[in-house]
């Protein structure tokens, strides 16, 4: 625990925005490390198809997707170190990271941290977690081969998760508040096409009441119908929860301008667009994007945010080279 | 893999986790589930942390479809810890090494 590690720059996340911050930093020779967290690869790693990564014509899936981007920082010599960061200090210099592991200072950070699936907050939805509450399809529709199950949420995560569970469940009902979906136009037609000849059904209007069950696990759910608060039981022995993601800034709280919760850059038209409200501190990806939030929309953000640190590290260096020859006795 | 990793299938679980005397925490898990791969550098780290205290065994469910069940496993990854051959605690997602090593201590002691 006691080792500190310095580095010039230090990229926190290794989703699409991390790397690719990665891969511009590293070309720009400033020796980037990126500190995996938890979840290495990010949000990509718990997902299927990729369908629009420009130039992958025919699809790739997420997890292959995350590897190559990691292969990709790695041929550039980026080191990858594997901690999960717990606190930050930013009002001094350097900044200090503590990990698991050990602890980092670095001169500029470039924060990635991303989102993660977000939870209704229901008791019953908790209790139940991992006995038949999930958040990851993937991971879990292994499990419900032939039984019946249901997805809650209406965007792009609840349509995919919607379309991957039908492959494999007997019966797929998707859970949504609203009257329409707000994914993608193409998700949503399949998720249609499947509603009329297949085996998914649409509860529009309805939020999740309840999550029912016994010792076994999950064997039904409450729905409420948010037009006449009538209430319905359907019977399914898993629950996926897609109704979005939050963003993973608690460690910077206090420190850094946020806005519901998510950090505040610079933006506009005069560079610097990834700036914080600390100089030094740059952010990338889902962890500054509430709204676009697609895999090529963070690399961008990433690259962005490279820049942005190439460029402060040069200024600072040239800032100390000043002061030096100043320092400099005559 | 580390040497203090073991691999268990449905038909070494009885003699390896249910009559060890050491305590062992049994993962869940698939390769095609990205949360287990996560976890799979924590669950290396904590194994020689522990070593001697604590026996980590992997089960891959999709080549060993008698035990999850037996459990009711329906999400992975799962940590189980066993202690005597019973059920002592359950883990259920992805989880740094602090939070692994605080689960741990708290059902060791």
């Amino acid at each position: 625990m006691s080792d500190v590690q310095h580095h010039r720059l230090i990229i926190l996340g290794s989703g699409p925005a991390g790397y690719t911050a990665a891969v511009y930093a590293a070309r720009a020779n400033l020796n980037p490390v990126v500190i995996t967290g938890m979840q290495a690869g990010g949000q990509l790693t718990t997902t299927t198809d990729v369908d629009n990564w420009p130039g992958d014509v025919e699809g790739l899936q997420g997890p292959a997707l995350m590897e190559r981007m990691q292969k990709h920082a790695e041929r550039f010599d980026t080191q990858i170190v594997f901690d999960h960061i717990n606190t930050v200090k930013l009002d001094a210099r350097p900044f200090e990271l503590i990990g698991d592991s050990a602890t980092y200072t670095c001169d500029a950070l470039i924060i990635a941290t991303g989102a993660s699936a977000r939870y209704l907050g229901l008791n019953s939805e908790e209790a139940f977690m991992g006995k038949g509450v999930s958040a990851c399809a993937t991971c879990d529709g292994f499990f419900y081969r032939g039984q019946k199950v249901a997805v809650i949420g209406g965007g792009n995560t609840a349509l995919e998760e919607a379309l991957y569970l039908s492959n494999i469940a007997e019966h797929v009902t998707m859970v949504h508040r609203r009257g329409e979906f707000r994914g993608e136009k193409i998700l949503q037609d399949k998720v249609r096409e499947k509603a009329e000849t297949g085996n998914i059904t649409v509860e529009w209007h309805h939020e999740l009441d309840e999550v029912v069950g016994d010792d076994m696990g999950v064997n039904g759910i409450r729905i409420r119908d948010n037009r006449s608060d009538d209430i319905k039981q359907v019977d399914v022995t898993g629950c996926f929860i897609a109704i979005g993601h939050t963003p993973n800034t608690d460690i910077f709280k206090g420190q850094l301008d946020m806005e519901g919760g998510y950090i505040k850059v610079r933006s506009g038209l005069d560079g610097n667009a990834t700036a914080t409200s600390i100089p030094g501190v740059f952010a990338a990806g889902d962890v500054m994007d509430h709204v676009y939030r697609q895999a090529v929309t963070s690399a961008g953000t990433g690259c962005m945010a490279a820049l942005d640190a190439e460029r402060y590290l040069d200024h600072l260096a040239a800032t100390e080279a000043t002061k030096e020859t100043e320092d400099a006795p005559a | 893999m580390s040497e203090n990793i073991a691999v268990v299938t449905d038909a070494s679980f009885d003699t390896d986790v249910k009559q060890s005397s050491v305590p062992v925490l049994v993962d869940y898990w698939a390769e095609w589930c990205g949360p287990c791969k996560m976890i799979a550098p924590v669950l290396e780290e904590v194994a020689s942390d522990y070593a001697g205290r604590l026996k980590i065994a992997k089960l891959n469910v999709d080549e060993n479809p008698g035990t999850p069940p037996k459990f009711g496993i329906r999400g992975i990854p799962t940590l189980m810890l066993f202690k005597d051959g019973e059920v002592a605690a359950t883990k259920v997602g992805a989880l740094s090494k602090a939070q692994l090593s605080d689960f741990l201590d708290q059902h060791l002691a």
